[in-house]
């Protein structure tokens, strides 16, 4: 686990990527995770085509999920939002590029659950346009 | 160096080597450095084999047989009861009632006396440090008999205010309140709190499941009309608590859970109750875990509580003096800071290392302990903290244990190359 604190994971904890907030989001989804109380909300911006154009997140918590959103948005920028809800666990993992353990799952995939709800708000927001 | 702070309770006996498990070593073959007994301490050879004996020899339900085994077992229950009774200084046994735990000892209260007593407009007064066992409870019961919760404030380093509590006592029928607090480890005054409660009319109620397990706790002394702990957290097993009560009290209370064994006689249209303690112990008791509970005690009594509070004293003063270096580095240590008003636990955030992160490093040198909101909350928020990293102590734990700990930090520092 100590492995896990590589100098890419603490740049991105100490500087994330697309952290803050969007001045008119089209869709918005928050969650905290109950074993730590960490908060995370992410919000996007949807294109006429439905991709996702720009993205924030913002909240608090460890280098672990705070990392681990950071990437994750990198990668999730320009996808449709059908391709972001089909996002397994491997997109977080192969991004973070190590073994998290299991007591710390919850954390790496914070970001990720958020990402899909934000994701799911904006198909719902389109379907009822 | 490693046993020189358990000699102060045991002499030249090693207090380590009556617990199992900190003989083990973790996948990493680490050392197990237990710093987590706040949550649930460990359980010395004594206790897991009262556990094993009661099964493998006298294994039988309590109170209705009458052959030997039975008795046996309806002793060593009851005789854990009493045991218990001597611990707090009850007037009586029959104070005493086995739960579950902590949270349902307070919840018996809530159900059965609030049930009773409580009515739209009355009040409820706890304070803003409690653990979520006891205030959920009480938000609980306020929205079931209309009767208005009410905080007793702590200031921004978490310290108890009591300079407003007699204009909170007013309309107030029951104080629930910590003996000491699980997230700071601080010792709060609860013979002043009662004291002023009485002389406004309400009673009180004592959530002791962190202050039973390290000082001497006189029921009567503090004048408690509620006090409860969780026997697991003081080298008991889990799965059985305590409610103390006052007779005058409990006598006229209704029962909460309702049954076998708590009955005196049962038609089919009514029943009568039994006596206490056994009115409010429906079911078949957890008979094993109780008598275990009273090997806990002989335990911890064989040291004197007066002996553990002084160990647990004399390492928190040595892990604030070591813990002192790496403060010029960014540790913040919240609570307060003094091993005379605190019981073994050291709540701390380092520079901006999370605590879950803090807690995994940590974890790779055997280190054990808590990262988080510690089931408080309300009291994390108003610190305006989102989660500490919390080490807390017990009679088993040595220097040796405090120095694992600074290494750990030290290589936390390393790692998030803080300067």
């Amino acid at each position: 686990m100590d492995d896990f604190y590589r100098d890419f994971i603490l740049d991105h904890y100490r500087n994330p990527r697309n952290f803050g907030h969007l001045p008119e989001p089209d869709a918005v989804a928050e969650d905290r995770n109950p074993l730590c109380g960490d908060e995370m909300r992410v919000e996007i911006a949807v294109d006429e085509s439905g991709n996702v154009s720009d993205l924030r997140f913002s909240g608090k918590g460890c280098a672990i999920s705070q990392a681990s959103a950071s990437m994750l948005l990198e990668h999730a920028k320009g996808k449709s939002l059908e391709n972001i809800l089909a996002l397994g666990k491997e997109s977080v993992l192969e991004n973070v590029g190590i073994d998290i353990s299991p007591t710390r799952m919850k954390c790496a995939m914070l970001g990720l659950s958020v990402l899909k709800s934000a994701a799911l708000a904006g198909l719902a927001k389109a379907e009822s346009e | 160096m490693s046993n020189a702070a358990s000699a102060l309770i045991a002499g030249e006996h090693d207090v380590r080597a009556d617990f199992p498990i900190l003989g083990e070593r973790t996948s990493r073959g680490k050392r197990l450095v237990y710093l987590d007994s706040a949550a649930t301490s460990q359980k010395p050879t004594v206790v897991i084999d009262a556990i094993d004996r009661y099964y493998r020899e006298y294994n039988a339900n309590i109170h209705r047989g009458v052959y030997e085994i039975a008795a046996r077992a309806t002793d060593a229950f009851e005789g854990a009861r009493a045991k218990v009774a001597g611990f707090l200084n009850a007037a009586e046994s029959a104070e005493i009632i086995w739960t579950r735990n902590a949270t349902e000892a307070i919840n018996l209260v809530a159900w059965s006396w609030g049930g009773a007593n409580l009515h739209g407009g009355d009040v409820i007064l706890v304070s803003e440090l409690e653990h979520h066992s006891n205030l959920v409870p009480w938000q609980l019961l306020a929205e079931r008999s209309g009767a208005r919760l009410r905080f007793i404030p702590v200031d921004d380093r978490g310290e108890l205010q009591l300079d407003t509590l007699d204009e909170l006592l007013e309309g107030c029928k029951l104080v629930a309140i910590a003996h000491v607090s699980n997230t700071l480890g601080t010792i709060l005054p609860i013979a002043e709190v009662v004291a002023r409660a009485h002389a406004a009319g309400a009673i009180v109620l004592v959530d002791g499941a962190q202050a039973a397990p390290h000082m001497t706790v006189d029921v009567r002394a503090l004048d408690a009309d509620f006090y409860v702990l969780s026997a697991h957290k003081m080298l008991g097993p889990t799965g059985i608590g305590v409610l103390y009560g006052k007779r005058a009290l409990l006598d006229a209370m209704p029962p909460f859970l309702s049954g076998g064994d708590m009955i005196r006689s049962v038609s089919y249209e009514r029943s009568t109750f039994n006596e206490l303690p056994w009115k409010f112990e429906a079911g078949t008791s957890n008979i094993a875990d109780a008598i275990a509970f009273g090997s806990a005690i002989d335990y911890l009594e064989s040291y004197g509580m007066e002996n553990i509070r002084a160990h647990e004293r004399h390492l928190l003063a040595y892990a604030f003096e070591r813990l002192a270096a790496l403060e010029e580095r960014g540790l913040a240590i919240y609570g307060p800071h003094d091993p005379e008003r605190s019981s073994g636990v050291i709540s701390m955030n380092f520079a901006d290392i999370h605590a879950h992160d803090l807690a995994s490093i940590l974890d790779t040198e055997g280190i054990c302990i808590r990262a988080g909101h510690h089931c408080t909350m309300p009291l994390m928020g108003r610190l305006d903290l989102a989660a500490t990293a919390r080490a807390s102590f017990y009679l088993y734990n040595d220097r040796s244990d405090v120095d694992a700990l600074v290494a750990g930090l030290e290589k936390a520092a390393a790692i998030f190359r803080l300067s």
